[in-house]
């Protein structure tokens, strides 16, 4: 298993590779299945983002260690529009494609840790972090 | 790919697949409405047991399908809902609420019944 899992996201069958990939990863180093769905949940979500609004980008996979235990760290990274007002697009329910606005906030609430930056213009990256409980 | 729907008396039964795009799911959305008129169906049962993702828009497409094919006349039922996915749908905030849903096919068609009766 190589160190990272890169995933290039063009379209809606690349949502499903790399969500596949995270589960695998997730399920390699101990997660629960419950945890593994979170993962390959939250996945979804940022590389639907990505086909959605950026048109193409990629999803970067990659392990870490926390106080011993295993984490995955997933980058979602692409050079689309950018968002306007992070904090904004954060919340529930806010959506500029009649979508539900549910992805940012559900993939954060999913995940341990999250963290979005943004530039109009140059394009979106979404680190997220789980580590095995 | 397709997802193949079977008919069980006045019942339609579509089985998704894992690994089902959501152009898959728009898809099976039309077709299922176009086939409750077709055959006159009374119920439909949409069985998502093999999906191990349902993430937002995914969600969304299944409540829209079950939404268009009870204003067609049918009423629906989703079963099969994996423990991890409902765990995961909670945490997402998107639960399915205005959707009739049952433990798995046979619960899906008992609660059809019930409802014919
Ligand atoms: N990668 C991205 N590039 C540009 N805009 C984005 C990106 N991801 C999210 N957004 C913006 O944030 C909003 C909220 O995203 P999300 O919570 O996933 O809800 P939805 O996709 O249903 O609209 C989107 O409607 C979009 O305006
Ligand atoms: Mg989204």
């Amino acid at each position: 298993m190589p160190a990272e899992v890169h995933v290039t996201i063009r379209d809606e069958t690349d949502i499903v590779t790399a969500r596949q990939r995270g589960r695998e990863l997730a399920a390699i180093h101990g997660f629960s299945k419950t945890e593994q769905t979170f993962i390959a949940t939250a996945i979804s979500e940022v590389a639907r983002n990505i086909v959605a609004y950026a048109r193409r980008g990629e999803i970067v996979l990659a392990t870490s260690q926390d106080q011993g235990r295993p984490c995955i760290v997933v980058v979602a990274r692409d050079e689309g529009p950018g968002i306007q007002d992070v904090e904004v697009a954060m919340r529930d329910g806010y959506s500029t494609s009649k979508g539900l606005g549910m992805g940012l906030g559900g993939a954060k609430r999913l995940m341990d840790a999250f963290d979005l930056i943004s530039a109009v213009g140059k394009g979106t990256t979404v680190t997220m972090k789980k580590c095995v409980r | 790919m397709s997802v193949p729907v079977l008919r069980l008396g006045d019942v339609l039964i579509a089985s998704i697949q894992a690994a089902l795009t959501d152009r898959d799911l728009l898809q099976l959305r039309d077709d299922l409405s176009d086939q409750v008129g077709r055959f006159r169906a009374r119920g439909v049962i949409v069985d998502v047991t093999a999906l191990d993702v349902l993430d937002s828009s995914a969600i969304r497409t299944v409540r829209d399908l079950a939404h268009t094919t009870r204003l067609r006349g049918a009423r629906t039922v989703v079963v099969g809902i994996q423990p991890e996915v409902a765990f995961a749908m909670v945490q997402l905030g998107l639960t399915l609420e205005g959707v009739a849903t049952a433990l798995d096919l046979d619960e899906g068609l008992a609660l059809l019944r019930q409802e014919d009766a």
